[in-house]
């Protein structure tokens, strides 16, 4: 086989391994890049930065594991932002394996700015009901929480007093690895008019750019790219950050092997 | 009777359920939700079945040592210790996912690294399959390949970097500020344009024929003139 | 002596002390009370600018109470205009009180709060009763009451009018299938083109047959409510047949249960079809798991050891699509998928040889099965696609006209967004 058949036809092994090293060196090195912040992502921080002290904000994890590298970042950053403007936020979700690594986050996070369970967060933790807890909540949240996640009476909790629907939250924001996504904006954000916006997967991104057009949702952040930026935003360097290194070079490293691909392609069909 | 009765009840429930979608006087208004609540339990109980098949076939597997059966043992015993610690978990601690809890400890240690580590495996398998799939074999092929390399390009800050040595070359030519036209960050707008107009328009076009597409099969169902999902037998 | 005189000078000096202290308290006196006036006068001062500068809220306005539209009953919507204090910030008005009574001057209780910038309250009341309410526009230093309305009360509707276009168009869309289909049992010859995936499903089982190898089937993650699994069980049946007749073992592994009984039924019948019932294995037709990666880490797994020579993807798929097709790329299996999740068509297109796109899986079983019935149906689908196109094409011309500012075209184009986005306009309230 001659050398231009032979990058037409590269061992799958040796993309394999020289896309590990790809990834795998920035994260060793801890490079920095520059981040862009793009439009959608601004408006999200922006919708966030607007709301007075006190303000409630709803957030839910509606990703599991699998989506952790990519929306556990954007949680992080929102959490910092939220507790940096002493706003009050209530963690819940629609994915049963999701609301562990929204408690990590909450673990993590409120200690750095001293906020208190129950006074400034609460974790209402995995009910089941999908969409019919989405709108139920839109009559009385207390239908379908009236603990949060550990059994304790909501309450019992100072702020949660207050809360008794959507008229009472001040913004939605929803991390979605599904299509959890659409049933807030087209059930939540069309019936109730509740302000919010949300993170996605890179995957699943493409889903809500409509609408984000529409002017349905506030903002949106897409995948790792999305969440580095938030945390460019919110000052804090996150595994957004510092993965955006990793990324850059490997889809770098793919535009190479697409060429290479092609001029392999080109000259062997030339020679035919 | 046994192959008329289950196209009664899909004809009836069908034209039901999209009757009381224009209806929202109660006992139809909440009928949906109703419906839905009992498809729920028939689901948690159909779990049940999934259950008794996986362990059925994993035990046959054991029985008869066919090739494989000790992972079949190892998926056996950590399907009871799941089970046995996530209801312990549950007494004890009130939640299964309560912090330092045992079921908690099988989720951080064993659950999310094996998702992340097969939802990891994209990062090699979309390398391989754009390097196979992106050849210039016709125009829409070429045009696929363009559209994706500028995405890649600009959602990532290489293209920012890419752009500004580009912008500094052209910097040469007379009359034009390399430094300006760095900042236009050309490939990160192509980028929000091509997501913004030609991928929500493609999207939006496949989405109503897909939609427009299940419609005529529900109506099909309901009027009992697509009958796969049931047994003839 | 002394002492007198000393007392006596002492008590002199006391005198004038006192008198002298008289004199100065009542200086200081009227001194003391010009500056307490002065303070007070200051403070006054002081609050009044302050009350200004924090501007006292203004009544909301426009206050109505109805009966909430289109619901099951017990629900009274509150509508209001914005106080002239609301600017969205709290420092200068809180938000609103809503406050209810049964009676139209009395006992009025506080049954609901709204944020800044929200005109509109849903009140959980009983149906028949009847209710008053008004509105308070409450800040940090005060509150402004609307106007007291009333009575209201709330009761449930028949009909949902904001669904009205819906009803319309499902009627017409309806309508245009059964006719169709009519047309099609009197036997007109109804014309459909070829889907290349659906083609080739013969060639695929045939080309595993010859190989040795068995057939892989996956519904991805879809659950037996996705429409997409339901298109996805006909073809199983078609492949299903085949395989029976060329007597290739069939592999099935679920990711849902209640489709994993729907498959099993499936596979049984088309076998029995196919006059090879003993050939039947229901282990091959098996549940594998509900978590998304645990199941594509299950089939991968099948796909390296059992090596198939067909794999169909066919159904809805999430992340794991890639991690599917390329496995089974790897293995050399002729890949056919078909779905209608459109993020992850591309992923299906770059990797496996054929690919149904979104309602080509639909037409599935009028193409597999094309009696008269199934292609009237897929007739009248096409032609409520082109009566869709058709509107888009010409709203499109219409908005660009309208955008470019050429006269007369804004209106028509409004007009064509309410038509579709608000029928009541039409149909009135």
């Amino acid at each position: 086989m001659n050398w231009f058949s032979k990058i037409g036809n590269i061992d799958r092994r040796i993309i394999y391994a020289l896309i590990l090293l790809a990834v795998a060196t920035p994260l060793v090195l801890k490079m920095v890049l520059p981040i862009r912040i793009s439009e959608p992502v601004k408006k999200s921080f922006e919708a966030i930065e607007r709301l007075p002290e006190g303000s409630i904000v709803m957030i839910s994890i509606d990703y599991d594991a699998a989506s952790e590298p990519e929306l556990q970042p954007m949680l992080i950053a929102i959490l910092r932002q939220c507790f940096s403007r002493d706003l009050k936020v209530i963690l819940m979700g629609h994915w049963a394996l999701g609301l562990p690594l929204g408690e990590i986050a909450l673990n993590q996070v409120a200690p750095e700015y001293k906020k208190i369970y129950g006074v400034d967060y609460v974790n209402l933790g995995y009910r089941p009901g999908y969409v019919a807890q989405m709108v139920g909540i839109g009559k009385e949240i207390r239908d379908f929480f009236t603990v949060d996640y550990k059994g304790t009476n909501i309450d019992s909790f100072p702020f949660m007093r207050l809360v008794h629907n959507y008229n009472n939250i001040d913004m939605l924001v929803g991390l979605e690895a599904g299509a959890t996504g659409d049933a807030w904006v087209q059930y939540v954000g069309a019936r109730f008019g509740q302000k919010m916006f949300l993170g996605a997967t890179g995957v699943s991104a493409p889903d809500y750019y409509p609408y984000l057009q529409a002017k349905q949702i506030e903002g949106m952040i897409a995948g790792l790219q999305g969440a580095a930026e938030y945390e460019t935003l919110v000052k804090q360097t996150g595994t957004g950050i510092l993965g955006m290194p990793a990324q850059s070079v490997v889809h770098g490293l793919i535009l190479l092997f697409i060429i290479i691909g092609n001029i392999g392609y080109f000259l062997t069909r030339k020679k035919k | 009777m046994k192959h008329q009765a289950p196209l009664i009840i899909t004809f009836v429930t069908g034209v039901l359920l999209v009757v009381t979608f224009f209806i929202p006087h109660e006992p139809l208004g909440s009928l949906e939700q109703r419906f839905l609540i009992w498809y729920t339990i028939v689901a948690g109980f159909a779990a049940l079945l999934g259950l008794d098949s996986l362990v059925r076939y994993h035990l046959v597997k054991v029985r008869d040592r066919r090739e494989g059966w000790f992972y079949s043992i190892i998926l056996i015993l950590g399907l009871i210790l799941t089970l046995i610690l996530g209801f312990y978990s549950w007494a004890k601690f009130k939640s299964p996912f309560t912090l330092g809890c045992p079921f908690m400890y099988i989720y951080t240690y064993l659950i999310i690294p094996l998702q992340a580590t097969m939802f990891a495996l994209l990062a090699f398998f979309i390398a391989s399959a754009a390097y196979r799939a992106f050849r210039a074999r016709t125009l829409e092929a070429t045009l696929l390949l363009i559209a994706a390399g500028l995405i890649m390009l600009g959602r990532v800050p290489l293209g920012g970097w890419l752009w500004r040595q580009i912008a500094h070359v052209i910097g040469f030519i007379p009359g034009v500020n390399g430094v300006e036209l760095g900042k236009l960050e050309l490939f990160a707008r192509i980028n929000d344009w091509i997501m913004d107009i030609p991928q929500t328009a493609a999207k939006r076009g496949i989405f109503i024929g897909a939609t427009l597409g299940g419609i005529a099969m529900s109506i099909r169902i309901i009027l009992g003139i697509e009958r796969t999902y049931i047994s003839s037998s | 002596m002394k002492g007198i005189l000393q007392n006596s000078i002492r008590l002199t000096n006391k005198v004038e002390y006192q008198s002298m202290r008289q004199k100065v308290a009542a200086r200081f006196g009227r001194i003391s009370e010009k500056i307490r006036n002065l303070k007070v006068a200051a403070t006054c001062l002081l609050l009044t600018c302050a009350l200004s500068f924090a501007q006292n809220p203004t009544p909301p306005t426009q206050v109505k109470a109805r009966d909430t539209r289109n619901d099951a009953g017990k629900s009274i919507t509150v509508k209001w205009t914005l106080s002239t204090t609301d600017v969205s910030d709290v420092a200068v008005l809180r938000g609103y009180e809503i406050y209810r009574s049964e009676k139209p001057d009395t006992m009025f209780e506080n049954i609901g709060f709204a944020l800044t910038g929200k005109t509109s309250y849903d009140d959980t009341t009983q149906d028949g009763k009847k209710y008053y309410y008004y509105v308070r526009a409450v800040s940090p230093t005060g509150y402004a009451d609307s106007e007291i309305v009333g009575p209201a009360s709330s009761k449930p509707q028949w009909f949902n009018t904001d669904r009205t276009n819906i009803l319309i168009l499902a009627v017409l869309f309806g309508f245009l299938i059964i006719w169709y289909i009519e047309r099609a049992k009197k036997g007109e010859k109804l014309f459909i083109r070829k889907i290349a995936g659906l083609e080739a499903i013969d060639d695929a089982v045939g080309r595993a047959t010859e190989m040795g190898r068995p057939i892989l089937f996956s519904f991805g993650l879809g659950g037996i409510t996705d429409i997409v699994t339901i298109a996805a069980l006909s073809i199983l049946g078609k492949i299903a047949k085949k395989s029976a007749e060329y007597q290739t073992t069939l592999i099935v592994p679920n990711y849902d249960p209640i489709v994993m009984t729907a498959a099993q039924e499936t596979v049984k019948q088309s076998y029995t079809e196919a006059g090879r019932p003993d050939l039947y294995n229901e282990s091959h037709i098996s549940f594998l798991t509900t978590d998304q990666f645990g199941y594509a880490a299950g089939v991968d797994g099948i796909m390296m050891r059992e090596k198939p020579g067909a794999v169909f993807w066919q159904g809805y798929f999430y992340a794991e699509s890639l991690i599917l097709a390329e496995t089974g790329h790897t293995i050399g299996a002729i890949q056919i998928a078909g779905t209608t999740a459109i993020t992850q068509l591309p992923f299906f297109i770059a990797a496996c040889d054929y690919t149904l796109i979104g309602e080509e899986m639909y037409a599935a079983s009028c193409y597999l099965k094309p009696d008269p019935q199934m292609l009237g149906s897929l007739k009248g689908e096409d032609f409520a696609k082109i009566v869709n196109v058709g509107i888009i094409v010409i709203a499109a011309i219409v908005g660009t006209l309208a955008v470019l500012k050429v006269p007369g075209f804004s209106k028509i184009f409004d007009y064509i967004n309410d038509l579709f986005g608000q029928m009541r306009m039409i149909f009135g309230r």
